[in-house]
């Protein structure tokens, strides 16, 4: 069984320097309040894994609390360039970042095979690009058809934090709307934490609902809002606006660093203020 | 009352959402392939099945989403799948008809770059990287790639191939010219059919591979398109002009923006 946390109580558990970290959630339920919560008890020489590093990474990366990233696709979606990813890969501020790159189906293959405790994924895929010579991916032939298959190794980070809409006190979680790959990153780590909306005292069935048992989870903390600017379906929208904004505020590096002194580490929430206590009905933002 | 004149971006996206009226599935990223997909499925293709990576399949959104994750593109959806089913069940396996495609840089076979400009241990531009854009390309039964027509984009040589097009190409009697080729690599679909860039639409020569220009965007000239292409371009024969946007269309477009 999950147990329930706080969220800095959660974090200052499950997370160490120089871990190999994953939070995840693809464009929807991105981990934002558990990042933050990192970033604000100074965690360093991360290894950051991520198929959308998205705003979260760009603001780790870009206090420099991370030494390597794994991903597969750093942009800001529907805006444009990730300015302090860039900045860190470019010119090595505010240190040298290592990369390992990936294809989305390579990355979504390798938490696959964590999840199943294989120590490969296998797929169509990667031949003839350039990535094959840059990154991890090896060719295999079929053992019954002879084919020639991508080979990637198994993703198992020390820690994977994903964000759910809901879990009840025994630490169960349900998730609905975009999953990504929530469920295979949790299912892949040594140690698990899962944000929520809100706890319940009991999980109702929702289309599409993906459940997370407790006793598979190591620690549940609650974080109301704690997706946003991204967010969590049916509880919070979308913050367009502040994807959009980010672009201004990364592009500079002193006006990141004063707009992550003041949003983060001076404060425990820099998007919406979305107060609520379990058990209450947590307001739709529209 | 006419509607204003198209722009240049507006004809594009109308070329593009054009290209859909017969496939039963496409795959979209953001931007206009888009608002080309949303737009043809107002306007000719209501049947038309829009995936997005974020595994969203059969989205029916009534705006133009900010991201492949928008919530309404969930809520529209008629299933919503994980990451690693939606490259695993429906792309690797050849269900998806057409891609839509962008890159930062094409080759004259249509292979593309999206990972960076220059060195790649020392980038001059350090772009967003691969995505889902390698293996949606060798999974979809076509690509049709969307960019602009400049030299910066239709470049003589990758910095980077981030997803392969036609390879290496044909020589005139469809022999592949290198190992480096849809087949030998073991791709399944097509490959790219065509380029719509903002003057023109080039697609491969069957036999060679190597892009063509065969019809003209609303106002463009021959000499534009070579003038603004990084190698010798080629020409088609007969170069076909591209029917001006109908006011039906350009209206429909520009509900749909800005909604």
């Amino acid at each position: 069984m999950a147990r329930v946390l706080p969220l800095a109580d959660a974090i200052a558990e499950v997370v160490r320097d120089g871990d190999v970290v994953a939070l995840e959630g693809f464009t929807h339920l991105i981990p934002f309040a558990a990042g933050h919560e990192v970033l604000r008890q100074g965690r360093r020489d991360l290894e950051l894994v991520r198929m959308t590093p998205d705003l979260l990474y760009d603001q780790m990366v870009g206090v420099g609390a991370a030494a390597r990233l794994v991903f597969s696709y750093g942009g800001n979606p529907g805006v444009g360039s990730l300015h302090r990813f860039r900045d860190a890969v470019e010119h090595g501020w505010p240190r040298p970042l290592a990369i390992e790159e990936h294809s989305h189906a390579g990355m979504a293959a390798r938490y696959a095979a964590g999840a199943s405790d294989l120590p490969f994924g296998v797929l169509r895929g990667y031949a003839g690009t350039d990535l094959e010579a840059r990154t991890n991916v090896s060719r295999i032939a079929c053992p019954f058809t002879g084919e020639s298959l991508a080979a990637v190794p198994a993703l198992r980070p020390d820690v994977v934090i994903v964000h759910a809409q809901e879990s009840d006190r025994r630490g169960n979680v349900q998730l609905w709307g975009i999953p990504g790959v929530q469920k295979e990153a949790v299912l892949a780590a040594s140690r698990s934490l899962v944000t929520v909306e809100r706890i319940v005292e009991r999980l109702e069935p929702r289309p599409g609902g993906v459940v997370l048992p407790g006793w598979a989870i190591d620690v549940v903390a609650e974080a109301p809002g704690g997706s946003q600017p991204s967010y969590a379906a049916g509880i919070t929208v979308r913050d367009n606006d502040g994807y959009r904004e980010w672009d201004r505020i990364a592009r500079d590096r002193s006006v990141f660093l004063a707009w992550m002194e003041e949003h983060v580490f001076a404060g425990p929430s820099p998007y919406r203020d979305l107060t609520g206590t379990p058990d209450a009905p947590i307001e739709v933002v529209r | 009352m006419s509607p204003e004149p198209a722009t240049v971006g507006e004809i594009q996206t109308i070329v593009a959402a054009r290209r859909l009226r017969t496939a039963k599935v496409v795959f979209i990223g953001v931007g206009k392939p888009s608002t080309a997909a949303i737009l043809a499925r107002e306007i000719h293709h209501p049947e038309l099945v829009l995936v997005y990576e974020s595994g969203t399949i059969g989205a029916k959104p009534r705006r133009v989403p900010l991201s492949i994750g928008d919530g309404e593109l969930a809520e529209t959806a008629d299933a919503v799948v994980s990451v690693p089913e939606m490259f695993a069940y429906w792309v690797q396996p050849g269900r998806i008809d057409v891609a839509f495609l962008g890159a930062a840089q094409i080759d004259r076979h249509a292979n593309l770059n999206s990972t960076v400009i220059g060195d790649y241990d020392t980038p001059r531009t350090r772009l967003p990287g691969a995505g889902g854009a390698p293996e949606i390309a060798s999974g979809c039964g076509e690509v049709v790639v969307i960019v602009p027509h400049d030299r910066r984009t239709l470049v003589e040589r990758l910095d980077f191939v981030t997803t392969v097009g036609h390879g290496d190409g044909h020589d005139e009697h469809g022999t592949p010219r290198s190992d480096f080729d849809r087949q030998a690599l073991g791709l399944r679909g097509r490959g790219p059919t065509a380029v719509i860039t903002d003057l023109a639409v080039l697609e491969p020569d069957p036999v060679t591979r190597e892009l063509v220009l065969t019809q003209l965007l609303p106002g463009a000239t021959v000499e534009q398109a070579r003038e603004a292409t990084g190698w010798p371009l080629r020409i088609a024969d007969a170069v076909e002009a591209i029917h001006p946007p109908t006011d039906h269309e350009l209206t429909a477009l520009r509900e749909l923006v800005a909604r």
